[in-house]
């Protein structure tokens, strides 16, 4: 799906008047923001699932989501100031208010990790992380509608422009570049989740074979929710 | 709950007030910012949205401070345990420490403020000092309410002084930015504007929204 999406913005979109070839930077740029930002939102959603019902599962959901939003919060910075410096001319604009705001909720993000490592208890760091991800996933709207008031609007109003702004052909191309980045948003957390789960059996088997009885075991250097 | 809040609330003055721990520790910090921001920015006087900025800054840096402090004396001397065994509302614990928090800082500005328009700051401060006093309680209680909620999550940490200012400057940029705003105005030279009243509005907006959070998630911070 996200080849597909490639060929088309490659292959089919026409090029922008103003900005040319590097306008198709646009494809993947937002609808990685998009998705970023609407998994950092779903990991608050797991994370009040996992409050009210204390199941380990949805600490993990929550963890894994997180997790691939990070990441792609990454992408979305580096492409951004790739495509601000191309047609801005600038890599970095103060005056942009999706770039300021991902930029402060990346920054609030990457402190899950420290906050998780820093708690010993499992059940307790589960429970934090969750709390911060409730407050987190509820910060995120509110700091984007309180930087967008602070500046003017330089930057392309995604909504705006895929209901009105955009020629029908950029129009097709970026809905299947948003679903690609979806799926692959999907899949990732998909395989992550999966490679958690071997990795828990791994290490129980691991530990009847030695015929350890120690039920704790060593967990190695990591934060991630135990099943 | 009511005397629940006001035992809790008591309890935190009496001991502010015996130990002196964290106010004074937090205006020597603000005066001492004012000085690194002197030499920093190589400016006697300062107007307009630099003042503002400054101001903002140093108060929110000592905030930072305070919150760090904030549930220090519960998590050492186990005041944790005997409020869980007290048969009262959780949410009171949350109620007092953002008041006391707000109380600190009103304290702290009491001094802060009166010395950074004595050191920094060009325009006279007459001009303009209720509608920064409106500013200076929306804000308080933004940093109180968030302040709260992080000091309450970091406190189970290794790295508390880590985790305190990492959670806390990012969920207090939207304050930031609508105080700092409000006040750019107000310490203009040559008279102070009016103020702007959709930043207020967001701030206490702001503040409203993120005292339901804290109100929604803080009971699961205390079980155990």
């Amino acid at each position: 799906m996200l080849t597909g999406a490639f060929a088309l913005v490659f292959f089919y979109a026409p090029l922008d008047a103003d900005q040319g070839f590097v306008q198709k930077i646009f494809y993947v740029h937002v609808p990685m923001a998009i998705v970023a930002l609407c998994g950092f939102v779903a990991g608050g959603v797991f994370a009040v699932m996992h409050l009210r019902t204390r199941e380990s599962k949805w600490d993990m959901r929550s963890y894994v989501t997180i997790h691939i939003s990070v990441i792609l919060a990454v992408g979305v910075l580096v492409t951004g100031s790739i495509w601000a410096r191309a047609s801005w001319g600038h890599w970095w604009i103060w005056d942009e208010p999706m770039l300021v705001s991902f930029l402060i909720v990346f920054l609030l993000y990457a402190t899950y990790w420290p906050l998780r490592f820093s708690i010993e208890d499992k059940e307790k760091q589960s429970r934090y992380a969750s709390v911060f991800a409730v407050v987190a996933g509820a910060f995120v709207p509110l700091n984007f509608t309180a930087v967008k008031m602070a500046q003017s609007f330089v930057h392309p109003e995604t909504l705006a422009t895929t209901t009105g702004g955009l020629p029908p052909k950029m129009a097709l191309t970026f809905v299947v570049a948003l679903a690609g980045m979806t799926l692959l948003f999907v899949t990732l957390i998909k395989y992550e989740m999966a490679s958690k789960h071997a990795t828990f059996r791994l290490r129980a088997l691991r530990r009847r074979l030695a015929g350890d009885d120690d039920e704790l075991g060593f967990a190695g250097r990591s934060a991630a929710p135990q099943l | 709950m009511r005397t629940t809040v006001a035992a809790l609330l008591s309890k935190e003055l009496t001991l502010e007030w015996r130990t002196r721990e964290s106010v004074p520790a937090m205006v020597l910090f603000s005066i001492a910012t004012y000085v690194v921001f002197h030499f920093g920015l190589d400016r006697d006087r300062i107007a307009g949205d630099l003042a503002s900025g400054v101001l903002w800054v140093t108060l929110l840096f000592a905030a930072i401070l305070g919150v760090n402090r904030l549930f220090v004396a519960e998590y050492e001397q186990g005041g944790f345990d005997g409020f869980l065994l007290a048969p009262v509302d959780r949410t009171a614990l949350l109620v007092a420490k953002a008041v006391a928090l707000f109380l600190f800082l009103c304290l702290v500005e009491l001094v802060a403020v009166p010395a950074f328009a004595l050191l920094l700051l060009g325009p006279p401060l007459t001009q303009a000092l209720p509608q920064l006093v409106l500013v200076l309680v929306l804000a308080n209680a933004g940093i109180a309410v968030v302040g709260t909620l992080v000091a309450g999550l970091a406190i189970q940490t290794r790295a508390r002084d880590l985790i305190v200012p990492l959670l806390a400057l990012p969920l207090l940029v939207p304050v930031l930015l609508a105080s700092a705003r409000c006040a750019t105005p107000l310490l203009q030279d040559g008279g102070a504007g009016p103020l702007p009243g959709d930043w207020l509005a967001v701030a206490a907006i702001y503040d409203l929204l993120f005292a339901l959070i804290a109100y929604a998630v803080f009971d699961f911070l205390l079980e155990d």
